[in-house]
């Protein structure tokens, strides 16, 4: 049996909305976490994890019904899954497949962690931006302080909700 | 040749490259030679904007200025400006950028000066933001080294004392690394250790550098002396600062054990990590150092406005 037929055995298509395909097993908890996804939400969400993947071993899915993700989101997903692929569903097709890959600079996504940094003032009208510096393993830096994040606290900086 | 430098902010030691270096040390060699008579600045305006105490480096850059014939505006301190209304940091820099044709800045916060150069129109140079970059401190203290010994190049170097909050240490390391140093090293108590950035660009750059507790240890074979006082502002537990303030003190007796040319240094002030009595040494090179500032200072501002 092919792979997709098992899986959909297990989740049903979506009609309209964003899978998330090639989340590292595992990391599926977390990109709900920066679509905001809680257990308040109204829409469908069908989260698929530990799936086989040839490409790296087990993955995560995520099925997000009647949502197109923000830049920033992508962003975000690109962050913690590198190697993730967006599909754009309409009508239970594949309308568009987006390849994710890690940005050279990720602008009013994601804090800077050094309290002293002129960032984390919000009387100022500044914006965020972190350049990456490694992508393996994966490391940021502030534009306008230096200081730098690595994989973990990266992770932590995603949780917080920028001010 | 001056177009590399006209119009340029000073954000960090590591935008300007050896040559550009160079050019600044020729310019001050000219500076230090020239008519101080020469009004190239005449109807130009400087905004010293200092959010945090300072003496020789306000003092030395509005020197500058007025030899050069320019003039100055500014406050030395955040009380008197319109921040204690709750004006935001980015509408202080507008309005200066409108009175003035350069800034100068000195803020507590990281990344303040690159914020400011991106709002303004005019030049911006950073004075010293938080614990990160003080690049015009490392560009005098490289000029002095220069004229000490007739090179930079080659020399073996000891950075003492507070290297995880001294923005003057930190930028004459960064500063040091446009060079060939033989070695540096790096001495601090362990909680004062070197920030994980500069030691990631002295090893990705191969220069040779030890991290060391004791100054004992490498004052025979050194032949400069970078001196730091532990900065005290920057402590979040003054605690810490009580248990590591007396770490290092350099006195006369104990460079009986130096090479005789060691030129010592030190951004001052000092609190009590330089003793007095090394000051009738032949070592003390930090007075002439500060004296450097004023003309490394008016050949930078020349450059800038490129005259």
């Amino acid at each position: 049996m092919k792979m997709e037929d098992e899986e959909s055995l297990l989740v049903k298509k979506i009609r309209n909305g964003t899978v998330i395909d090639h989340i590292p097993a595992g990391l599926s908890f977390l990109v709900l976490k920066v679509l905001g996804i809680t257990r308040d939400e109204r829409g469908k969400v069908a989260v698929l994890m530990n799936a086989e993947s040839r490409k790296i071993g087990k993955k995560d899915i995520v099925k997000v019904e009647n949502r197109e993700l923000s830049p920033q989101e992508v962003q975000k997903i690109a962050i913690i899954a590198p190697n993730a692929t967006l599909n754009i569903i309409k009508d239970f097709k594949v309308e568009r497949k987006i390849k994710l890959y890690l940005p050279n600079k990720v602008t009013g996504v994601l804090r800077c962690t050094n309290p002293y940094c002129i960032t984390n003032k919000s009387e100022e009208p500044i914006v965020s931006s972190l350049e990456l510096v490694s992508s393996e393993p994966i490391v940021l830096r502030c534009t306008y302080c230096g200081t730098k994040q690595d994989y973990k606290q990266i992770l932590r900086s995603l949780e917080e909700p920028l001010s | 040749m001056f177009e590399m430098w006209k119009g340029r902010d000073v954000i960090s030691i590591l935008d300007f490259s050896r040559t550009d270096l160079e050019e600044l040390f020729d310019r001050a060699d000219y500076v230090l030679k020239s008519d101080l008579r020469e009004k190239p600045l005449d109807g130009k305006i400087m905004a010293t904007a200092f959010f945090e105490p300072s003496t020789r480096t306000r003092l030395s850059f509005e020197s500058a200025m007025l030899r050069l014939g320019g003039s100055n505006i500014g406050f030395a301190e955040a009380g008197t400006s319109s921040q204690v209304k709750g004006e935001n940091f980015a509408d202080t820099i507008r309005m200066l950028d409108n009175y003035s044709d350069i800034i100068v800045l000195r803020h507590p916060l990281e990344g303040a000066a690159r914020f400011a150069a991106e709002i303004s129109n005019s030049p911006v140079v950073n004075a010293g933001d938080g614990k990160r970059e003080h690049p015009t401190q490392a560009m005098l203290d490289l000029y002095a080294i220069k004229r000490n010994f007739g090179k930079i190049d080659g020399l073996t170097y000891c950075v003492l004392g507070d290297l995880k909050y001294s923005r003057a240490a930190a930028s004459f390391v960064l500063g040091l690394t446009r060079f060939n140093p033989d070695r540096i090293y790096l001495v601090s108590p362990p909680q004062l250790s070197v920030r994980e950035e500069i030691k990631d660009h002295l090893k990705m750059l191969n220069i040779k550098f030890d991290e060391k507790a004791e100054l004992r240890e490498v004052l025979h074979e050194i032949d400069v002396l970078y001196v730091t006082r532990i900065q005290r502002e920057r402590f979040p537990d003054l605690r810490e600062y009580e248990a590591l303030k007396n770490s290092y003190v350099v006195d006369a007796k104990m460079l009986e054990n130096a090479k005789s040319n060691l030129a010592i240094l030190h951004p001052l002030p000092r609190v009590n990590e330089l003793s007095l009595d090394v000051d009738k040494t032949k070592m003390a090179k930090y007075f002439e150092q500060a004296r450097m500032g004023v003309y490394v200072r008016m050949a930078l501002l020349r450059l800038i406005f490129g005259v």
